[in-house]
């Protein structure tokens, strides 16, 4: 008797929370659909069409530049594969409470990192594939470290700081393409050993590789991480209530600079797996390459779930990659930043919305009462 | 620059005014927005709409004025967005500038692609001009002055205006206390909204003021990034000179400085590699903010959103 209430119980909770996710998700999908609206009155007046036109040529040109053919799918899941990395960086850094902003910069970082460990000569496949991570990993996390410390330590503020040292992590990186690594002659290093190199799986000519495992590993790793841990109990209780997890024995300290560090680490992974799979060098920079803010918006999507990460990333991979494409019918291709602009504008948003949808529904609550 | 004979002193003076104008025309947009208690990490993005705007209105218009007032316009109208986020929705801050950053980006992109039909940057147009020749004639100083623009004149004007406002008159005494303690303020009777609104909106004046300086004061077009993280270094300038206007023009007038050396470093042949010179002022300012902070105090509801009728 009593158990099969329990079973009840369980089974209602399961659908409470599976309810309650799918209502949660219904906000940054709204969002999503909204920003794709929008964006179509912008391909309007680039283009002197009207509505309808505009909307089948630009969602038509998207869809078939990003999922259309085999090999527009496989160039998707190159562009996704980095936006999972930061955008785990970002909805870990959420989490706790931070807005690590650097993730751009941690990024740079772990590409440069990359891109000199990958010249390493005389070290076998996997061993020389592990050290890249590895290094990568240490490198982003010790980026984000500097923003992290001085918050905790000196309550300095970690969105300026962490934007100084994205300038700075650029800085760096071109000095050392330009300076002690470059390639004679060129504006990018050398490129890396064979061994260096993560496997293209579905063929030479694709370049997608194991990256894209490795980030939904991470994906997974992340989410057990922050549900199935202690640690990750820790940096949750730090975002939701610092003050309480603190008078609950928890270090509001350590978790800042934790969460900082692991959030540069993923950052700084990402850039790695991006040169050992796709750019095999590191290049000059003349600007952000962008992994890292457009990793903002997929962790806001994805409401910081890291699962929900990995579809978000493949929604913004998808937006970018075909967005190159749209030059081609004459949409400028700036159209995908303004969709992500849009986005995070009405998800910045939805607390508000919240509040006002809260005052109507007491308002004809109240009204229900005159009635009666 | 044309300064064969000027001394170097001057050369380095002047150009940390000239660079030193958009961060401090920015930060006190700053100064006003965080004084009220909203947080506009937007200011970049307030520059960048402002640098492309003021192109465009001369360009219409062949009058760099009107480039001005369109610069003033235009931060104005994204200032508002994040003043409607921020204080009727009640967004997070940080969150709502960003997309503001993001937003202005990619919008002046579509719209140089829309105007101009290239990419990454527009053409020359009229900039705002100066008397350079008429300053020259100008005994003992006329060299100094003949380097600079109106907007420095304009900058350091404001910065005493604003010291003035906001500490001697009635309007900047509600600004800092909706800024301090809103609940107070509202129970005197000053409209706590009312007051924030103005002043997001005046940030986004001066921030787009601070855009115009960099597109039409020292250049004469737009240029893809060319704001490139200054609306960042205004804040942390802000932060530094304590939320102040004197303050913050001090910081800016450091940060400036840097940054003029970063541009001359070659000519005064210091031997670092140029990357260096060019992250000097980003490291410039995290060395402040971390030298400086605790000893600086951030108004007490900065960032906060106020409920009215609240208990």
């Amino acid at each position: 008797m009593k158990q099969s209430e329990d079973r009840k119980k369980s089974s209602s909770k399961f659908k409470d929370s599976l309810l309650n996710t799918l209502k949660g998700m219904l906000f940054p999908i709204s969002a999503v659909i909204f920003a794709l609206f929008v964006s179509v009155f912008f391909v309007m007046w680039a283009k002197n069409l009207g509505f309808g036109e505009s909307a089948s040529l630009l969602f038509r040109s998207l869809w078939k530049g990003s999922f259309g053919t085999k090999f527009n799918f496989m160039e998707t899941l190159v562009f996704t594969t980095p936006l999972i990395f930061t955008g785990l960086a970002h909805s870990l850094a959420f989490k706790t409470g931070l807005f690590n902003i650097g993730v751009e910069g941690q990024f740079i970082i772990g590409m440069i990192t990359a891109a000199i460990v990958g010249q390493i000569p005389g070290i076998p496949h996997i061993l020389h594939i592990l050290l890249i991570i590895a290094t990568g990993m240490l490198a982003g996390g010790a980026w984000a470290w500097v923003p992290g410390i001085l918050k905790a330590k000196l309550g300095t503020n970690e969105v300026v700081n962490s934007i100084m040292m994205n300038f700075i992590g650029m800085y760096l990186s071109n000095y050392l393409v330009m300076g002690p690594f470059r390639k004679p002659g060129t504006a990018s290093t050398q490129l890396i050993q064979d061994s260096a190199k993560l496997t293209r799986f579905v063929s030479p000519n694709d370049r997608v590789n194991t990256a894209l495992f490795i980030a939904i590993g991470f994906a997974i790793l992340v989410y057990i991480l922050l549900w199935k841990t202690t640690t990750g109990y820790e940096l949750r209780a730090v975002g939701t209530n610092p003050d309480a997890s603190e008078y609950g024995g928890i270090s509001i300290n350590k978790n800042i600079i934790l969460a900082m560090v692991l959030s540069g680490a993923l950052a700084g992974l990402g850039g790695a797996t991006h040169t050992s799979g796709i750019q095999y060098q590191a290049n000059q920079l003349f600007g952000f390459p962008n992994f890292g803010f457009d990793g903002i918006t997929v962790a806001l999507v994805a409401k910081s779930n890291p699962i929900g990460v990995i579809f978000s990333a493949l929604l913004f991979g998808a937006l970018n990659y075909s967005s190159a494409g749209l030059q081609v019918v004459g949409i400028p291709s700036q159209i995908a930043s303004l969709i992500q602009g849009i986005v995070i504008l009405f998800i910045a948003a939805e607390y508000g919305f919240k509040i006002i949808g809260a005052k109507i529904s007491a308002k004809r609550k109240k009204e229900a009462v005159v009635n009666e | 620059m044309s300064s064969g004979s000027i001394p170097g002193a001057i050369v380095l003076l002047t150009a940390t005014l000239r660079l030193a104008t958009p961060l401090m025309l920015t930060s006190l947009g700053g100064v006003f927005s965080e004084k009220s208690g909203v947080v506009n990490i937007g200011l970049e993005g307030i520059m960048t709409t402002g640098a492309f705007f003021a192109v465009y209105g001369s360009y219409i218009s062949g009058n760099p004025w009107i480039g001005v007032l369109f610069a003033m316009l235009s931060g104005a109208i994204v200032a508002g967005i994040h003043a409607v986020l921020s204080i009727h929705l009640k967004a997070d801050q940080v969150i709502s500038g960003t997309a503001i950053n993001v937003f202005a980006a990619a919008l002046t992109n579509f719209l140089i692609f829309k105007f101009y039909g290239v990419f990454s940057q527009t053409p020359g147009v009229t900039p705002v001009p100066y008397p350079r020749d008429a300053m020259l004639k100008i005994p003992v100083i006329g060299t100094f002055l003949s380097e600079l623009n109106w907007f420095v004149f304009l900058a350091f004007g404001l910065v005493i205006l604003s010291t003035y406002i906001l500490n001697k008159t009635v309007f900047g005494l509600r600004i800092r206390a909706v800024g301090e303690h809103p609940r107070a303020a509202d129970t005197l009777g000053v409209d706590v909204y009312k007051i924030r609104y103005i002043c997001v909106i005046l940030s986004g004046v001066l921030g787009g003021l601070g855009g115009a300086t960099l597109s039409i004061g020292m250049m004469n077009m737009y240029l893809n990034n060319m704001v490139s993280g200054r609306g960042f270094i205004a804040l942390a300038a802000m932060i530094f000179g304590n939320w102040k206007p004197l303050g913050s023009m001090g910081a800016c007038l450091i940060f400036a400085f840097a940054d003029a050396l970063s541009l001359y470093a070659k000519k005064f042949g210091l031997p670092l590699p140029q990357e260096f010179y060019a992250s000097l002022p980003y490291l410039l300012t995290m060395i402040a903010l971390a030298g400086f902070v605790g000893k600086t105090t951030a108004p007490r509801e900065d960032g906060i959103p106020y409920t009215k009728g609240e208990r």
